[in-house]
């Protein structure tokens, strides 16, 4: 398998070579230019007939009702998981009929239990998840045919399903012992982190659809700002000397450019913060306490050239979009020398980049809209489950073999829900 | 943003977890009351009074050194409350933790270079903004507008020819600078013709020639009157030399009339890059009122609310229906009719200014050129607006999403004819006698320093002069007098010093 994967590649390599000649000359008049990442060119593709997804059907207290009690959970950053359930309930991907599934979801929010402020406490989170799986093997017989290998789940909290918002402690927890099998679709993702398992799908976080297209400015409006930030620098609640938060990146942003008129950086909440991403050039991105945020999303949607200060992430769909050519990757020991690295690109390279974010497949890849598009998020997830097909032989376990240990895990985890 | 309420309960969150000591529970939920739990809250306590009277917070320290053989042998913290330091100067100074070399126990179960921890804030020797690199980042700009421009703006832009008339007098370089910086940022290529009353002269020719631009200075050999309505022949003759002009060179673009105290807007130069023959745009008019205290514009009134516009008038199948023009019922009678009358000036009823030609239009041979425009050598005599050269008003096209959008702003205002102003606005040599001001509340400065500083002094005194020489109201010339005796304060206190 790898050795297919190398020649592919090689070979995509080759391809793209040969055609990169002609995008460099029409690309002068075009205002927009294909993408393909490393699995090909499979933005655009269409996950109907590809793949069967059966969804379980839980009984209200794991989804319906959580959602009945807190609406918000539609609005934040976490609602991907919500309105995955949604689109497959009505998807023509979805069937009635366990038997041809290829991949089972089990719709359970487990990011919907929120503090008075509107963020999600994940301290029940381990348990409803354990408890919606106890549910399923023992009604239906397909987890225990594969011990979950081809069940799949949405978990968009801060760690995925390390199931805490403190990096620490998230990484003595680790994933939660019951999903070691299964495929994850989470919106961490960090090279070599405990929180990121082998085979993962990352997707963006959830912004709403709606409020972004309604501040949308004429695309003749010049664009003016260098690098554009809004944000905290120091979390002065939490880490008010700085140097643990955002392991002390932002803060050197800060200290390094907070006279530069360059740098457009600021902690304030402008009511034209759309706008004026529309009208900057570059738009920082640097991680928080967790290494995800949405101003990825919103700097793509906004043609905003996202410069990404987090060592080591993974980013959204990182098979099907070739960050590296989109963005502008900084290492957070390099922070000091942002502005060198920035006013070093080449030119072309700066508008081949917003070539490449003015793409409309691009954009759509990023949002989760309601009624779902083709080519948006929820499609590109199908794809990336698609392309895990078909699944090999070590998925299916003998009728005696059991892997996962279910006792496994704190103690606190193995309380009922 | 979201992001802060969220970052606000974080803190609440967060801070209960890092009060609980570290090593003992992960699961914070419930408080056990035993003897344990006591002992550390009392120690917990000691520890934040000690801190108190040290300064800096030293229990992370105590309980690594403390800690830190437990945190080696449990197997199940890959990187636990570690403390790493970088070798870099950290914000807060008071706080030496930042500057212990502690070692780096990296016992991860996973080979990540990414470690958790504290890390030091990184500030490079001289963080302020480099010249250079300012420089590289404005051409940045540059090419992504240039670039947007090509794909977004107009296509194939057509040269703009601009018809200025002008004449010398003390608010020439006011109204002649403010149009120049205008067509100085027009991306298109850009020709302009100046026709100066009275002949070509210096004043002109020199502020003209900051301007970079390609222009065409020509004079007209009539002096320009001091009544308005003899003012506003006299241009639109001076226009029609400009447009011989245009026939003659046969220059190809777009013909726009840029009156030299009008105020134009970007998008204007834009918009009239649609015109295919004879177009005209909305002007705004900006009437000065009779208590000539501020140029207040009409929103301001209300027996006429609105800011009146000239300019088409479309139906609602956006077709030219007919043309919005300036009332001139209001000022019955009560008009300037010299230039330095304190009344309100009036524009005539359509303004030169709201129209656009296609030069080609002004050719001798009008092959291309449409029935309903006449040419130009067929005047008799002269016309008081653009819609003299057409036959058929109907047939101009409307623009600015048809005259709904104000593009430019007419605004007439002028000095007094006697005022006097140094050529080229350039004091050369400093002038010597002080014109004492009445009301400050400074005392003159003593006889003796005034020979030091002369030369000081002297810069300070023509804007004095200048303010005598005001048409404004009283409250203006009081403030600029309150303004230079201030600066010439503070000269004398400096060198009273040294």
């Amino acid at each position: 398998m790898e050795i297919w994967r190398w020649v592919f590649i090689g070979f995509l390599f080759l391809a793209d070579f040969a055609v990169k000649i002609q995008p460099f000359k029409l690309g002068r008049s075009q205002p927009t230019e294909r993408i393909s990442g490393s699995a090909g060119d499979v933005l655009e593709d269409d996950p109907v007939g590809r793949l069967k997804v059966f969804v379980y059907e839980l009984p209200r207290k794991y989804n319906k009702k959580i959602l009945q009690k807190d609406p918000r959970c539609l609005n934040h950053m976490f609602a991907a998981e919500i309105y995955m359930h949604r689109f497959l309930l009505s998807s023509p991907v979805r069937t009635l009929n366990p038997e041809e599934a290829d991949w089972f979801y089990t719709p359970v929010y487990t990011t919907c239990d929120l503090t008075a402020n509107g963020l999600p406490l994940p301290f029940k989170s381990p348990r409803m998840m354990r408890s919606a799986i106890q549910l399923i093997s023992s009604n239906w017989p397909y987890w225990n045919r594969t011990e979950g290998a081809d069940h799949f789940f949405l978990v968009p909290h801060d760690f995925g399903a390390c199931f805490h918002y403190q990096e620490e402690k998230a990484i003595e927890r680790g994933i939660l012992p019951l999903l070691q099998r299964a495929t994850l679709v989470q919106t961490f993702g960090q090279r070599n982190h405990v929180c990121l398992k082998e085979g993962s799908i990352t997707i963006p976080p959830y912004a709403p659809p709606q409020k972004m297209q309604t501040h949308l400015i004429p695309e003749k409006t010049p664009r003016s700002i260098f690098v554009y930030f809004r944000g905290l620098f120091y979390d002065v609640g939490n880490d008010p000397e700085g140097g643990y938060y955002a392991r002390g990146a932002r803060a050197a942003v800060w200290e390094n450019f907070k006279d530069n008129p360059l740098f457009d950086i600021s902690t304030e909440h402008p009511t034209t913060y759309y706008e004026d991403m529309q009208r900057a050039v570059f738009c920082l991105c640097p991680l928080g306490w967790a290494p995800w945020s949405p101003r990825l999303v919103e700097a793509v949607i906004f043609g905003c050239i996202p410069v990404i200060i987090a060592d080591d992430i993974v980013l959204p769909f990182a098979d099907a979009i070739p960050w590296e050519e989109i963005g502008v990757f900084v290492d957070e020991k390099d922070v000091p020398n942002l502005d060198t690295i920035l006013t070093s690109i080449p030119p072309e390279v700066i508008l081949r980049k917003q070539r490449l974010l003015a793409n409309p497949s691009m954009k759509q890849a990023m949002l989760f809209p309601q009624p779902a598009q083709p080519g948006d998020a929820f499609h590109q997830v199908l794809n990336g489950l698609a392309r895990k097909l078909p699944h090999d032989k070590g998925v299916y376990l003998k009728p005696d073999e059991r892997v996962l240990n279910w006792t496994a895990g704190p103690v606190g985890d193995l309380k009922p829900w | 943003m979201k992001l802060s309420a969220l970052q606000q309960s974080y803190i609440n969150r967060r801070s209960y977890s890092f009060r609980s000591s570290g090593p003992l529970d992960s699961s914070s939920d419930t408080a056990i009351k035993s003897p344990s739990a006591i002992f550390w809250l009392i120690f917990h306590g000691l520890c934040c009074l000690i801190s108190l009277l040290l300064g800096y917070r030293f229990s992370r320290l105590v309980f690594f050194f403390l800690f830190s053989t437990n945190f080696y042998a449990s197997p199940f913290r890959p990187t636990a409350d570690l403390v790493r330091t970088l070798d870099v100067h950290s914000v807060l100074s008071n706080n030496p933790v930042a500057n212990l070399h502690l070692p780096l126990i990296n016992k991860t179960l996973t080979n990540s270079r990414v470690v958790v921890g504290r890390h030091g804030i990184r500030i490079r020797p001289w963080p302020h903004p480099d010249p250079v690199e300012v420089m590289k980042a404005h051409r940045i700009i540059e090419i992504v507008q240039k670039e947007q421009r090509s794909q977004f703006g107009v296509k194939d832009p057509r040269t703009v020819i601009v018809v200025t008339p002008t004449y010398v007098r003390t608010f020439q370089a006011l109204h002649l600078t403010g149009v120049m910086h205008s067509l100085m940022l027009v991306p298109h290529d850009l020709v302009w013709i100046v026709v100066e009353a009275g002949g070509v002269s210096n004043e002109t020719a020199s502020v003209i020639a900051k301007s970079g631009l390609k222009t065409i200075h020509v004079g007209f050999n009539q002096r320009m009157p001091n009544s308005w309505d003899k003012r506003y022949k006299l241009e639109s003759k001076m226009r029609v030399r400009a447009l011989r002009i245009i026939r003659e060179k046969k220059l190809d673009g777009i013909v726009m009339f840029a009156d030299d105290s009008n105020m134009h807007s970007m998008e204007l130069f834009d918009e009239i890059q649609n015109v295919k023959w004879f177009a005209a745009v909305s002007v705004g008019i900006l009437v000065n009122s009779v208590n000539t205290d501020q140029m207040v514009d009409h929103k301001a009134e209300e027996e006429n609310p609105r800011m009146p516009v000239q300019g088409p008038a479309c139906n609602a199948s956006n077709m030219l229906a007919g043309w919005h023009v300036f009332n001139t019922l209001p000022y019955a009678g009560k008009s300037a009719v010299h230039i330095d009358d304190r009344a309100t000036v009036l524009p005539r009823k359509l303004e030169w200014s709201g129209f656009v030609l296609n030069s080609r239009m002004l050719w001798k041979d009008g092959g291309d050129r449409p029935k309903w425009i006449r040419d130009i050598d067929t005047l008799e005599g002269d016309i008081e607006s653009p819609l003299g050269l057409v036959n058929d008003p109907s047939m101009v096209e409307p623009l600015g999403s048809c005259g709904r959008q104000v593009l430019l702003w007419w605004l007439r205002v002028e000095a007094r004819v006697d005022s006097k102003f140094p050529p080229r606005w350039v004091i050369d040599p400093p002038l010597e006698i002080t014109v004492p001001s009445k009301r400050t509340p400074w005392p003159d400065a003593p006889p003796e320093l005034h020979a030091n500083e002369k030369p000081e002094m002297g810069i300070q005194e023509p804007i004095e002069k200048h303010s005598t020489k005001r048409t404004s109201g009283s409250k203006r010339r009081s403030k600029r007098k309150h303004g230079t005796r201030t600066d010439t304060q503070v000269l004398t206190r400096h060198s009273e010093q040294n």
